[in-house]
């Protein structure tokens, strides 16, 4: 394992908060606010992890791991995803396989997290978030196999290696329709708008956040950061997807990569100040666009 | 061979001892448990030669039996199903022993007896080489279970769901009847040794395959012919449920694997054909499983689902050997065999739990429970690994065992000509699907009946079990662990099988059981790290208990929790409205002064009530006519007889003439 193919889990570890921050100063940005400071993620994290704990007593263990795992999950996702022209540091015929099941394992917690507190908020939004998250899993599945299919090769860091997307012009088509679908379920993915909204204050329209009211102190600051590495994961995959056909010179892969960072950043934050959320029965349906995209996508690489 | 006579001897004879001797409920588990150990370890050590050495043991004796035999072969595909037997009768045993002693019975000896005999005919199952031998201990398995599904036979339910048990069994035999009796025209002998292979049977394969499938595929519970399993598996007490739906349902699996090796290579159409039928068995079923709203019927139609992950595992087997991939073949075969191991391993520990939750709270009905793990911590503990081992989340089980299903699928995809490729791409699309929706199912099983508060009297009652109902529970989980985070020991104990149907070595599946190997306890480290961590930040910080956060409302009650309908109601909705089929029992206030009402929901089984019911109400009604003729007047029917024998002498008279 060559040891540099550490550096761009370890800048995501890092930056991840960042990224979010970045969103949330674009967002505000883009309809004439000023927006919080950059690094104010990090600075809510500090404070949080600085704090004591409330604990419902109806609460069992459940509730402590949801946080954990699903941080847990999130990190260990970002060593299974390819950047900047470097393969993963974990990378093995089947890995996108493990990240698909690793991100459902943060979720699952999450829920059952949820479910721990007996309240009747967070059942409504473990719910919604099972609803979502059910549709979203074939429609990642087929966004894998036009990769996997695409490139003939079983793992990521082969599928997404520089040049892999290149071998022929037909093959743009398919990874563009996959591309516009990952963006799809990175928004439904990560709970930002159109299907749910990672600002408001409304208990009663809420998935993710709904989920995670009565979590506070270090407890909540793993969930922020959790879904910031989820976030970045998401990002880094659309990125990845994105770059496959180019074949540069590794310092131009680096800065490439990062520039598709700010782009994905800039996207999402353009598609949250231009839109209100879709309308909770609406949902289901916005998620199976992204299958159907992916659907055809596919259809595309096998024809 | 003579250590899996004497395994079923002692099963036998121990069955027979804990009828005869059992007076009290401890002497029969003494008699009936005991030789469920005793026979299942002296099963055990027959197995290590065929699973790790490929070597085959073969009896063979005359029996007066008219076509029977006594041929029987251990071979690896037999002693993996016998490893799922001999790992899951004990452990299923030893919980029944504390089980059974909260039902009073006269005759205490019986259920053990049929138990054991359960597990003795499954075994004679998986060797026997004869299909006569073969369908004799079939029929004992039926008939076993049959007495042992009907053990609370006071309840009209259960006699109902014996009742379907057993027509629908030997509607499956009867396929089975007719499949071994076209193969014996085939061959000249029942005795499977002698099975043509393909070029030999030419246009009839197909036909024989498809009655094994129907046949076997009853058994396994594939969709549609499912509608028995969630009516009998919840019926039967738990520690029976364990065994039916861990091993008696993978013999139909048995059944179709050992086909596939009697009949020859299938072309590559049967292999999209099962693929096809693993697609909508797995989807029905979790579909089926996440809709329900008893904890047990919950699980059983989760078999169903995991049956269909097996048979596409078969597909797949099946369809990278007709087109000479014997990679894709050795994934296929491998992972379904995996899954059945995997299987009857999560499976018993979540019908092991289920019984406790009965046992402790009264009641398996979802809305009614909840709050259990501040009650039952040890069996909470134990379900919620068993619900993550099922929905494959790494680092168990569950995982090691998709893992090559996907691979095979991708492979498929990739690699194989135009048919092959489409099956390659269903099998991975549908088993995500199906995924997705069984961690619907098992977030609400573990989510609802362990956590939250208590919704009834009886589950805020509920107090952790005796240690005889908690225990095996740490065992089957064990085994969950064991294999996620050595995928190389289950991958090493079926490679001998998969590669007797593949027709390669299983280094495919070796390989990627090795690389999942290295991943899974670098993931269990991390989450070790990750818990220390978490603990070393929480030292001495103010840690505070309070109620639940109810948005400003400070008296919530446990009933205005989401129940269970109402946690998969979004997905449940979006079900098409063929397979919806709930029923409502409604008794509406009425009158002036309404003393109050009632509404009960139970999701139906769309097969059942719009094909089942129709045909059969169709064939009673056919039956009726029959009545014209059959009226019980004694008289009529002498005049019957007389002219039938008329009939016949008039007959004879001919052809002497």
């Amino acid at each position: 394992m060559n040891a540099a193919t550490l550096l761009p889990p370890l800048l995501g570890l890092a930056a991840a908060p960042l990224f979010s921050g970045l969103i949330a100063k674009l967002k505000a940005r883009a309809v004439g606010r000023q927006g919080p400071p950059l690094l104010q993620g990090y600075r809510d994290l500090a404070r949080l992890l600085r704090k004591g704990a409330v604990y419902s007593r109806d609460t069992t263990w459940v509730f402590r791991a949801g946080p954990l795992l699903s941080a847990v999950a999130g990190a260990f996702a970002l060593f299974l995803i390819p950047a900047a022209g470097l393969t993963a540091p974990v990378a093995f015929a089947g890995d996108f396989l493990l990240l698909a099941y690793l991100l459902a394992l943060g979720r699952v917690f999450t829920v059952l997290a949820a479910l721990d507190t007996g309240s009747s908020f967070e059942g409504m939004g473990a719910s919604r978030e099972l609803l979502v998250s059910t549709l979203a899993e074939p429609a990642l599945f087929l966004v894998l196999l036009v990769l996997v299919t695409q490139a003939g090769e079983l793992s990521l860091s082969a599928a997404l290696a520089p040049g892999a997307g290149a071998h022929a012009l037909d093959a743009a088509a398919p990874l563009a329709l996959a591309a516009a679908a990952l963006v799809l379920l990175l928004l439904a993915e990560n709970a930002r708008v159109p299907v749910d909204d990672p600002t408001t204050h409304l208990e009663l329209t809420m998935i993710h956040e709904v989920m995670v009211l009565d979590h506070g102190g270090p407890d909540l600051a793993l969930i922020e950061y959790g879904g910031a590495l989820k976030l970045w994961a998401f990002a880094a995959l659309l990125v990845g997807v994105a770059l496959s056909p180019a074949e540069w010179h590794p310092a131009v892969e680096a800065g490439a990569f990062l520039a598709g960072m700010a782009a994905v950043a800039a996207l999402v934050a353009l598609i949250e100040s231009s839109m209100a959320r879709l309308r909770l029965t609406r949902v289901p349906q916005f998620v199976v666009v992204a299958s159907v995209l992916a659907g055809f996508s596919l259809l595309l690489s096998f024809v | 061979m003579i250590l899996l006579a004497s395994a079923v001897a002692a099963l036998v004879l121990g069955g027979l001892g804990a009828a005869v001797f059992g007076r009290t409920q401890r002497q029969a588990a003494a008699w009936g448990a005991g030789a469920a150990v005793l026979g299942s370890l002296l099963g055990l050590l027959a197995l290590p030669g065929p699973l790790l050495r490929a070597t085959t043991l073969t009896h063979a004796s005359p029996w007066s039996v008219p076509f029977g035999s006594i041929l029987l072969v251990l071979d690896p595909l037999s002693a993996v199903f016998l490893l799922a037997t001999f790992v899951l009768a004990p452990v299923a045993a030893w919980y029944g022993a504390s089980y059974l002693r909260t039902y009073e019975r006269r005759r205490p000896g019986l259920p053990w007896l049929f138990y054991d005999l359960l597990i003795a005919s499954i075994v004679v199952v998986l060797v026997a080489r004869n299909g006569v031998l073969f369908l004799v201990a079939w029929e004992a398995m039926t008939l076993a279970s049959f007495f042992l599904v009907t053990f609370e036979d006071e309840r009209a339910e259960v006699r109902r769901a014996g009742w379907t048990y057993l027509v629908a069994a030997h509607l499956g035999t009867a396929f089975l009847m007719l499949f071994f009796a076209w193969l014996a025209a085939l061959t000249g002998s029942f005795d499977f040794a002698a099975a043509p292979g393909a070029a030999a049977l030419a246009g009839s394969q197909g036909w024989l395959f498809a009655l094994a499938l129907v046949g076997f595929g009853t058994k396994a519970g594939l969709v549609p012919l499912h509608v028995w399993l969630p009516e009998a598996h919840p019926a039967a007490p738990s520690h029976v449920s364990v065994v039916m739906s861990g091993v008696m349902i993978a013999t139909g699996v048995y059944g179709i694997l050992r086909a596939i090796l009697l009949l020859g290579p299938l072309p590559g159409a049967w292999g999209l054909a099962l693929i096809v039928i693993g697609a909508v068995t797995g989807i029905v079923g979790a579909l089926y499983a996440l809709a329900q709203g008893d904890l047990k019927r919950l699980l059983a139609y989760s078999s169903v689902e995991n049956m269909g992950i097996v048979l596409l595992g078969i597909g797949a087997g099946v369809l990278g050997a007709a087109h000479g991939s014997a990679a894709i073949a050795a994934l296929g075969f491998g992972a379904a065999l995996l899954h059945v191991l995997n299987h009857a391993l999560f499976k018993g520990l979540l019908f092991l739990g289920a019984g406790s939750v009965r046992h402790a709270a009264g009641t398996l009905a979802l809305d009614r429970l909840g709050g259990l793990a501040h009650r039952m911590p040890g069996t909470a503990a134990m379900f919620l690994l068993g619900s993550a081992a099922i929905i494959a989340l790494p680092p168990l089980n569950g995982f090691a065992g998709e893992f090559p299903a996907y691979l095979a699928g991708l492979r498929a995809a990739a690699e194989l000509p135009p048919g092959g490729r489409w099956g390659g791409l269903l099998l991975v699309v549908a088993l995500a699907t199906t995924g997705g929706l069984a961690i619907v199912a098992f977030v609400k099983a573990a989510g609802m009946a362990f956590l939250g508060r208590p919704r009834s009297d009886g589950a805020r009652a509920a107090r952790e079990v005796e240690p005889g109902l908690v225990r095996p529970l740490y065992v089957l989980a064990a085994g969950c662990v064991l294999l996620g985070l050595a995928p190389w020991l289950g991958a090493w104990a079926v490679s001998a099988a998969a590669a007797s149907l593949a027709g390669q070595p299983a280094t495919p599946l070796l390989d990627a059981a090795r690389t999942l190997g290295v991943v899974a306890p670098v993931l269990v480290a991390v989450i070790v790290a990750g818990v220390l961590a978490r603990a070393w930040l929480m030292r001495r910080r103010r840690q505070a208990v309070a109620d639940t956060w109810a948005c400003g409302y400070d008296a919530p009650l446990p009933r205005a929790q989401y129940t269970a309908s109402s946690l998969v109601a979004p997905l449940t909705a979006l079900v098409p409205a063929a397979l919806r089929a709930g029923v409502q029992h409604v008794r509406a206030p009425a009158g002036y002064f309404p003393a109050g009402g009632r509404v009960r929901a139970e999701a139906g089984d769309a097969f059942e009530q719009r094909v089942y019911r129709a045909s059969f109400l169709r064939l009673r009604q056919a039956a009726e006519r029959l009545r014209l003729v059959q009226h019980g007047r004694v008289q009529w029917y002498l005049l019957y007889i007389f002219a039938a024998l008329l009939v016949l002498l008039l007959v004879e008279f001919g052809r002497a003439r």
